[in-house]
């Protein structure tokens, strides 16, 4: 498979592209921020969402989605970070949606067929620290009465207090069992932290929940597997959104260059300027082809997909934080005006770069995966 | 069995077949090149039958068409047959200038008569060529060059000098960029070929950093050019000329070549030792490392799509630029960690063990990168100009 978009691809694209810059461009985001909504996002933009039926995008046809792959909902998700568009798709129709579709069973039975009908939003619980570890996981499940008790503590779960469901990854006696956690689940309360990006995220409190044993997404003491499909899932697609938030953030300041007078000039004749937003280019080029490579080979189910993951997760934070970061200087004053874009895009490229683990978090396990 | 599956089946049958084992070794050193031309002389059978099978198949230059030497696959055959040569770690059975970068322009620019005349012995390895390009006054900026073509009717009369001229010494035949109009700063350079061995022609080699001497300085004193041996039209050699800089960039940037382009962390661990937790046991040069071989995977996925965009038309003409600078820039991050992580046995300069200070070469060898074929500088301002299409660039 060549690495550029097909003509369905193209197609799809086409009809996204549009459709999220006309209902969600960044004054969407910007209402959204000023009203200080509680939600964090627009229902009626994902009733839309819906409608086209993006959320099950990744959901097999036998649950009721259109069973594409990760290189159409990267392409999604790209548009979702051009325009800074909050909504719970990549968490809910791109994280959840790998683990439950790689798990089967009653949970993909219950879940997928919601979330491809836009009923279901799912949060995903797996972080417990300021940092991603996913390999330190200290939320307990115990086994009590027909099931599991559950006990612990999660950050950073985007939607959480809006959730219809969370995934939860907790310790079992023989490994890591993820569980579907509902929302109304007695013990679960999800406390809700504004970012800087004006996202929610939640601090989850998991205080003797307890559910049921078909609560289980896939195999007790087996959810490492599962783990790895969703973050693999999730790390690609914030990778897909840092390429669209980057691309939005250069083009702007592309645009600005060429508008933009001082001295006497437009400022992007001046070869100190041109060079710095020529590198950026470059950079942002790679990051773009390793992110649909790292699609790639997730939807050929490639050996060779867990290590491009975390390469295209480091390699898009990095071209992303250099574009918003060249954004806002060649902007210059303006670019630090809360009126003006640009400052919008460097805060939603903070929030993805730390999602699911940060540029350092990958580069070392690009090394670890080379055995040094 | 698609029809791909079916020629993966039969390449991997043909190269068990025919590709020696010592053909199966990684490049060590600059003798493992096959380079070809009149004067070559093979480095073992091995290199000898291994160029010879190619060539009988038309697998030097598997994307020729077959009436001037290749086997005229398509551009997916192409990639199966190197990823499966890549799969056995089989050397490249020829290198050349010929096939980088004038076949690419001949085949674009050159006449039917030319096409088999030229392209056919540098397919089976015959004709080494250089590239008469840069002058002494004239390095990035190619259109300021002065060697001068007079007409003589049916020949012209070439007098000048060309500089950074590769293996001009080596050399059989040279593409060469004179000017044949002097009133015309762009069209008024024909792109001309002649034989090394025309009177007039002599080489010095330039002797650099690295100990080496790859380039020469190349004069030329009245040397005869026949009116036949041009490509293109004559004053409009700068199209030819930068339609062959886009191949070039491509090959020095690694696109085509990568590789090169594996784990360096990897190749230093044993070096280095580990510490407890089995990582390398110098944790800022280890995460140096690392950043970098993230950078060079990512690379190599560029590389891909440029080649999946440049084969079908999709990729932006300059983008070959990008692809310049950004390998060249790598590659020079690559040696530099290269000296790191070898430390003192790195510094050696002609010890038997390090291979007469192979590292040390590479690693000032690899400072031309960016200078040569344009210099960064050049590339940047070929993409602030050209594809983010920035004014006054």
């Amino acid at each position: 498979m060549p690495l550029y978009h097909n003509d369905d691809q193209a197609m799809l694209k086409d009809s996204v592209a549009p459709f999220v810059a006309e209902q969600a461009p960044v004054s969407h985001l910007r209402k959204l921020r000023d009203e200080a909504d509680a939600t964090g996002f627009s229902r009626d933009l994902w009733t839309q969402f819906t409608e086209m039926g993006l959320p099950g995008m990744l959901v097999p046809e036998a649950h009721g989605g259109l069973g594409m792959g990760h290189m159409e909902a990267g392409i999604v998700l790209e548009e979702i970070g051009r325009n800074l568009t909050p909504s719970p798709f990549l968490s809910t129709g791109v994280g959840a949606v790998a683990a439950l579709a790689k798990a089967g069973g009653t949970q993909a039975g219950r879940w997928l067929p919601a979330i491809a009908s836009g009923e279901a939003i799912v949060a995903l619980a797996i972080d417990e620290g300021a940092k991603h570890r996913p390999d330190r996981i200290a939320t307990t499940a115990t086994r009590a009465g027909n099931g599991f008790r559950l006990d612990g503590k999660k950050s950073f779960v985007l939607h959480g207090h809006v959730a219809d469901m969370s995934i939860v990854a907790a310790k079992t006696d023989g490994g890591i069992t993820l569980f579907a956690v509902p929302k109304d689940a007695k013990g679960l309360t999800a406390d809700p932290r504004r970012l800087v990006d004006s996202s929610l995220a939640s601090h989850v409190t998991l205080d003797g929940v307890e559910v049921d044993a078909d609560a289980v997404i896939g195999e007790v003491d087996a959810g490492g597997e599962i783990l790895d499909a969703l973050l693999a899932a999730t790390r690609t697609g914030a990778a897909a959104e840092m390429v669209g938030v980057g691309q939005g953030a250069m083009d702007m300041t592309v645009t600005y260059l060429k508008e933009r007078k001082q001295f006497g000039k437009l400022i992007g004749e001046f070869q100190g300027l041109q060079h710095r937003a020529a590198h950026l280019y470059g950079e942002m080029e790679v990051a773009r082809a390793t992110v649909m490579k790292a699609q790639q080979l997730l939807d050929e189910g490639s050996e060779g997909a867990k290590l491009m993951v975390s390469v295209a997760k480091a390699k898009a934070g990095r071209a992303a934080n250099l574009a918003v970061r060249e954004g806002v200087q060649m902007h210059g004053g303006i670019g630090m005006t809360d009126e003006y874009d640009i400052g919008l895009y460097m805060k939603r490229d903070r929030a993805l770069a730390e999602f699911m683990g940060d540029v350092h978090y990958h580069i070392d396990q690009v090394a670890r995966m080379n055995g040094y | 069995m698609s029809d791909l599956d079916a020629f993966r089946a039969e390449v991997r049958a043909w190269l068990e077949a025919n590709c020696p084992p010592e053909m199966r070794e990684p490049i060590r050193e600059e003798g493992d090149v096959c380079w070809g031309g009149r004067n070559w002389v093979f480095k073992n059978d091995a290199q000898k039958q291994w160029l010879d099978a190619c060539v009988s198949k038309g697998y030097t230059v598997p994307d020729w068409p077959t009436p001037y030497g290749g086997a005229g696959l398509t551009p997916e055959q192409t990639k199966v047959l190197k990823q499966e040569m890549k799969r056995i770690n089989a050397r490249s059975p020829l290198d050349s200038f010929g096939i980088w970068m004038l076949g690419p322009a001949l085949l674009q620019f050159g006449t039917e008569e030319q096409k088999v005349h030229y392209l056919n012995p540098i397919a089976r390895g015959e004709i080494r060529w250089c590239q008469g390009y840069s002058e002494p006054g004239s390095g990035s900026d190619l259109v300021s060059l002065q060697t001068f073509g007079e007409d003589k009717g049916d020949h012209w009369v070439v007098n000048g000098s060309k500089i950074w001229t590769s293996y001009a010494d080596k050399a059989d035949w040279i593409f060469c960029l004179v000017r044949t109009d002097k009133t015309n700063k762009y069209q008024g350079i024909t792109f001309m070929l002649f034989d090394m061995a025309s009177k007039g022609v002599t080489t010095k080699p330039i002797l650099l950093i690295s100990g080496n001497s790859p380039f020469c300085e190349t004069f030329f004193d009245d040397v005869e050019v026949p009116k036949t041996q041009y490509v293109g039209e004559i004053n409009r050699g700068w199209d030819v000329a930068k339609y062959l800089l886009g191949h070039e960039r491509e090959m020095i940037s690694g696109g085509g070549a990568g590789g090169d382009m594996v784990s360096i962390g990897g190749a230093f661990a044993k070096a280095f030792g580990k510490n407890a937790a089995g990582e390398l046991d110098d944790p800022i040069l280890r995460a140096e490392m690392a950043a970098f071989d993230t950078d060079v995977f990512a690379y190599r996925a560029m590389g891909e799509r440029f080649m999946d965009m440049w084969k079908t038309g999709r990729a932006h003409p300059a983008s070959s630029n990008m692809m310049k600078y950004v390998g060249t820039e790598l590659n020079k991050r690559r040696h530099e960690l290269v000296m790191s992580g070898g430390g003192s046995e790195a510094l050696e300069w002609d010890s038997e063990e390090t291979k007469g200070g192979a590292r040390a070469r590479g690693w000032l060898r690899t400072k031309a990168n960016s200078i040569e074929g344009g210099t960064s500088e050049v590339m940047l301002n070929v993409i602030a100009k050209r594809i983010l299409d920035l004014p006054g660039a």
